[in-house]
């Protein structure tokens, strides 16, 4: 495990140390930046399980991510309007845990109603399906004039979380990095678990998973389920620190941002949606202020990535993955 | 006819493939402590048979009964459960994990303990201990952590062993379990099979005709999707049906 942990080690603290040394320096802005990687590492750590290790490609990933993005929009904007939600006569809340609770169950919800319904093709089947899902919820955000329609909801104050000042930019970081963190403990846990084994078993022999009993099928229905939830709690976090929801996050194109992350970083690494995401942010800052083509860099990149090093920028540092400690 | 108490019971069991009667009114049964042997030429209809015993095709008549109880509608993963081990001709295996990641995969599936979502599976020691007891049975513990990509033939022929033990079987259905291996491997995976038949009994697919000479307390010789001669080795050998089908004027 040894070389693997140490560039973990060194990724965490990187991703933990520039905001600190931003802090220090007075640019609050790289604080944001910092923020903004460790939210779509977060996206990513939630793809990771059903791409990486359950080996479902799916491109409709940003249906969980704007679905957490909206949960908070929306909850936010009666809070701040003073109007009742619909359907139910409750009031908004600008309350990020309570937030988090809506955006995760109702990421896990349409997990399983998407999952149930695509998991039954694999291959290019699973990726168009898992597509045309996230489309339609597209248009539905498009169209939708309740909630701002193509031009989204703003929040006009970002969110509240009991004991700190969510304004204040290294502490809002710090709330996100401490999610990351704790979310890519809990995926570590269940990588190494009963249930992580199969899921892995399932990406690599189907037929083995049958005939030791079990079925392939609910496996990965439940992986996708966490995987959705992860991933809406992420895009809870990122409207939050936009303080800005719209249709875009819910764009084919946000689905794709993110298994470049995975890509980038490691496929089925632990660690590898934090590099990809780091490397996104950074190129996405530096090359995007010099070029508005920087995305030439990334796709340039991503090739490199595809082509020579297939493990991502983990498995360039760290080697092929070890399963024994 | 099949008798009762056999642990596995195929009757009248019928599969086509457009114009090719792949399996044609085939009846078999297994009884505990024995090795029933199925040959054929190629082409006899042997992995279409298997598939429809251990739950991967749908007959389109007949029925299999494990136990007693009617299976036939049942999917591979439940027939599993009840106790079906089956080993593939071509490994079935997790080539990204180790050998012991695999090992303990069959013993959580056996346990029906996959559904654990904390616990590190490799510190479990009530998945450990039977994972490297098979280990061991099957000469493999010194692979314990290797990758099963870097494993030989032989060791993954015999690690598909390993993952049909750990799951404690009513009964196997072993695939060509002897495809592949030298002499020496072949000899002692023979003699494994030899001791396994009181555990539980197997139902053997198997080229090799010394080994199943040597093992099967009964032959059954598919032809055609047709069994043509079922009986002890003795007789299968003598049987002018067979000879011509199958073995060859100067067979065994």
């Amino acid at each position: 495990m040894g070389r693997e942990r140490i560039v973990n080690a060194a990724l965490a603290v990187l991703l933990l140390g520039v905001p600190l040394w931003a802090h220090w320096a007075g640019e609050p802005f790289t604080i944001t930046l910092a923020t903004r990687a460790a939210i779509l590492a977060l996206a990513g750590v939630g793809l990771n399980l059903a791409l990486g290790t359950g080996g479902l490609v799916s491109l409709g990933h940003a249906v969980f991510f704007g679905l957490g993005g909206y949960a908070m929009g929306i909850l936010a904007h009666h809070a701040q309007t003073f109007t009742p939600l619909p359907l139910w006569d409750l009031p908004g809340t600008k309350s990020m845990p309570v937030i988090w609770l809506v955006a995760i169950t109702g990421g896990a919800l349409m997990a399983a109603l998407i999952g149930a319904l695509s998991l039954r093709s694999s291959g290019v089947y699973f990726i168009m399906l898992t597509l045309a899902f996230g489309q339609m919820c597209f248009y539905f955000a498009v169209s939708s004039p309740t909630y701002g329609g193509e031009d989204g909801l703003s929040i006009w104050v970002r969110n509240g979380f009991p004991g700190l000042n969510t304004l204040d930019p290294l502490q809002f970081f710090l709330l996100a990095y401490a999610v990351l963190m704790a979310v890519i403990w809990a995926m570590a846990r269940i990588k190494a678990s009963p249930f992580g084994l199969a899921l892995a078993a399932a990406r690599q022999s189907p037929a083995r998973l049958d005939a030791v009993g079990a079925r392939p099928f609910r496996l990965r229905l439940v992986a996708f389920v966490i995987s959705g939830a992860v991933t809406a709690l992420a895009g809870a976090l990122f409207a939050d620190l936009n303080r800005f929801v719209s249709p875009s996050m819910l764009s084919w194109q946000t689905s794709g941002e993110l298994i470049v992350i995975v890509v980038l970083g490691g496929v089925a690494r632990l660690y590898g949606p934090v590099a990809g995401a780091i490397l996104l942010v950074t190129l996405e800052h530096y090359l995007g202020g010099i070029s508005e083509y920087w995305q030439i860099a990334l796709g340039a990149a991503l090739l490199a990535v595809v082509l020579f090093a297939r493990g991502g920028l983990i498995g360039a540092l760290a080697g092929r993955p070890v399963a024994h400690d | 006819m099949t008798e009762p108490g056999a642990i596995l019971e195929v009757t009248g069991l019928r599969k086509r493939f457009g114009a090719l009667q792949a399996t044609d009114d085939v009846s078999l049964d297994l009884h505990a402590g024995e090795i029933h042997a199925l040959i054929g030429p190629n082409g006899a209809g042997k992995s279409t048979l298997i598939g429809q015993i251990s739950g991967a095709l749908r007959p389109d008549a007949g029925r299999v009964a494990i136990a007693g109880q009617d299976v036939t509608a049942m999917d591979t993963a439940g027939r599993a459960r009840l106790g079906l081990a089956r080993t593939f001709q071509i490994s079935a295996l997790a080539m990204d994990m180790t050998v012991l990641q695999n090992v303990v995969l069959g013993v959580a599936g056996a346990q029906r303990g996959l559904w654990r979502f904390w616990r590190p599976a490799l510190r479990d020691p009530a998945l450990l201990a039977p994972a490297r007891a098979a280990l061991a049975r099957t000469g493999l513990t010194g692979e314990a952590a290797t990758q099963v990509a870097a494993l030989s033939h032989g060791q993954r022929r015999r690690l598909e062993l390993a993952m049909a033990l750990v799951l404690r079987p009513r009964l196997f259905v072993m695939d060509e379990p002897l495809a592949g291996l030298g002499t020496d491997g072949s000899a002692a995976l023979t003699r494994t099979l030899d001791t396994l038949r009181v555990e539980a009994p197997i139902l053997l697919v198997e080229h090799d005709m010394d080994a199943v000479f040597r093992l099967a307390d009964r032959i059954s010789v598919l032809v055609e999707g047709r069994i043509v001669a079922t009986g002890p080795p003795d007789a299968i050998r003598g049987d002018r049906d067979v000879r011509r089908a199958y073995l060859g004027e100067d067979g065994p």
